[in-house]
């Protein structure tokens, strides 16, 4: 996949010398959605706004769409389109105006029906005259994402756009994704919501302490890292393991009524049949049987923690 | 150059003064009367002429300037001060947009209001006192330069400013001084000498001087003069805006 954004050894040390970008290296495909996920103060804002041009990079390069953001920053932004964390409206403007000036800020001369379009795509038609005070939170929100699809970028930053949002709204932004995703435009999502990312993304980037510590196909790294987990509920209380099963590694549960076996479910051999061959051997009967697959929250908590420790 | 963008930015300017008509236009133009009331009718009562000129008539050039000097300056300093604040100021930051169109935007905003304010001040002073303009191009040919580069000092006031205490800081304690004690409402040649020496070193007196001279073809100083001090100081805060921005002094961090 050809990248349409091309960050290398990107790093910003703020005045005071904290250091919130380290030596950051991430190439975006076209088309793709990346989500970018890390605990607060990892640095996922100030690499957004340092693509978007907000914040001046201490040292490093990035180019977007081949162009480099300070250089060529008039290509580059024209193709980017930034919704920030913070709730940031002109109180006093009408949804429809605010929406038309950052279109015209971006160059783009006025198209109501695109506009129309957007404000009917994020539910806002029936506000387009109110003034932005007026409006809920997440009404603030859809705002602030018309806003920055009003100059139809071909990047989409969306910097945790979920935040304080009620779950229709979280679906409707869902949709538009999807929706933009189909016409080819690049995603980077930050966000706190792991099951977000976990529907929406191609790719996870978990940034931690200004490092990139991972970047891998979801796909993928759900196999990778993503540990399967097989409950078995037994049906007389166990009050310790037996020596035979000791290979398994196996958990007793607290009630003494179920063991927990982890494996790796992309291996060649689970070890699952073998297991209940022995259990059976061991005279343990077996009740019920569940199997679990770590979730991406899991190997975020898994991923960031480890880097702490270091 | 992005037209479109700096296009954007004015209209939104010019249509925060359409919603705040009170404030903008009405507000200045009662002050400014009230001024005609103060100097023209109770000081003109006792001064009746200044080197020829009814008094009346005389504080016309100085009253505009005043309000268009102090306007120029809160007009452009709260345009780019209050999207700070807000933090809204991340999409112009982000926009494919020069600091030269930003400023155009913003600063061709408030010199548009201050310009309109000018000639409406102008046009009331007209119903009160007999006023004559002998060099009308010239007028406003300096009225414009002064709106612009009052427009960038307040543009430059409102990158600085991270309080609205300091919004009002520069405005209340250097500009409106600088106005009053810059011949805005006497000749120069009334002060004693010591005091005539100081005022040369008010900027303001070459404004105010210049602007005069356009209309009764007397100053205090040359009316050449008075268009060179605009222009360097126009240009000097044009410099000053540029170095904000290429180095996103106040604006990036």
């Amino acid at each position: 996949m050809k990248p349409i954004i091309s960050i290398q050894n990107l790093s910003k040390i703020y005045e005071g010398g904290f250091t919130a970008l380290d030596d950051v290296n991430l190439e975006v495909g076209e088309g793709e959605i990346i989500a970018l996920l890390g605990p607060n103060g990892a640095g996922k804002t100030t690499l957004i706004s340092t693509i978007c041009g907000i914040i001046n990079a201490s040292s490093g390069q990035v180019r977007v769409n081949g162009f480099d953001i300070v250089k060529d920053f008039r290509q580059t932004r024209s193709i980017i389109g930034l919704v920030p964390q913070e709730l940031t409206t002109d109180a006093f403007e009408s949804v429809w105006d605010t929406v038309s000036f950052s279109r015209g800020l971006f160059g783009k001369s006025k198209s109501p029906k695109l506009i129309e379009k957007i404000l009917k795509d994020l539910s806002l038609w029936d506000k387009k005259d109110s003034k932005l005070m007026t409006l809920s939170g997440g009404m603030k929100r859809r705002v602030m994402i018309a806003k920055a699809l009003s100059h139809e970028p071909r990047v989409l930053f969306l910097d945790e756009p979920s935040a304080g949002v009620d779950v229709e709204l979280r679906k409707d932004m869902w949709r538009v994704v999807e929706e933009l995703r189909q016409t080819g435009v690049t995603i980077i999502l930050t966000t706190h919501y792991i099951e977000e990312a976990e529907a929406i993304a191609d790719r996870i980037a978990v940034i931690n302490r200004g490092k990139i510590v991972l970047v891998e196909d979801k796909a993928e790294l759900m196999q990778k890292l993503g540990k399967k987990t097989l409950t078995v509920q037994i049906s007389k209380e166990l009050k310790s393991i037996p020596k035979a099963l000791s290979k398994y590694n196996l958990e007793l549960s607290d009630d003494k009524m179920s063991l927990t076996y982890a494996y790796d479910a992309s291996g060649k051999r689970t070890g699952i049949t073998s297991l209940l061959s022995d259990l059976s051997t061991a005279k343990i009967l077996v009740r019920d049987i569940e199997t679990k697959q770590s979730s991406l929250e899991d190997i975020f908590v898994g991923l960031v923690s480890e880097g702490a420790g270091s | 150059m992005n037209w479109q963008a700096v296009k954007s930015i004015y209209n939104f300017e010019m249509q925060r003064t359409r919603r705040s008509l009170m404030q903008s236009i009405i507000s200045p133009v009662v002050s400014t009367l009230l001024y005609f009331v103060v100097f023209g009718s109770a000081i003109g009562s006792r001064i009746q002429e200044v080197d020829g000129i009814d008094y009346g008539a005389f504080i016309v050039p100085g009253l505009i300037m005043l309000t268009i000097l102090t306007q120029s300056v809160s007009n452009a300093s709260f345009g780019i001060y209050f999207p700070k604040f807000t933090g809204t100021i991340y999409e112009v930051m982000s926009a494919p947009i020069s600091f030269f169109e930003i400023v155009l935007g913003y600063v061709g905003a408030a010199t548009t209001k201050s310009m309109i304010l000018g000639i409406i001040i102008l046009i009331t002073a007209s119903f009160i006192v007999d006023v004559t303009i002998a060099h009308p191009i010239l007028m406003m040919v300096f009225m414009l330069l002064t709106c612009i580069s009052f427009s960038l000092l307040g543009f430059i006031i409102g990158i600085w400013a991270d309080s609205f205490e300091k919004l009002q800081l520069i405005p209340l304690l250097v500009v409106t001084p600088l106005v009053f004690l810059g011949g805005s409402f006497y000749s120069v040649s009334m002060l004693p000498d010591i005091w005539q020496t100081i005022t040369y070193f008010n900027p303001v007196l070459y404004l105010v001087s210049g602007f005069r001279w356009a209309f009764f073809e007397m100053s205090d100083v040359s009316p050449v003069v008075s268009l060179v001090a605009v222009s360097v100081f126009l240009f000097g805060c044009l410099a000053v805006i540029y170095w904000m921005f290429k180095t996103g002094y106040k604006l990036k961090s």
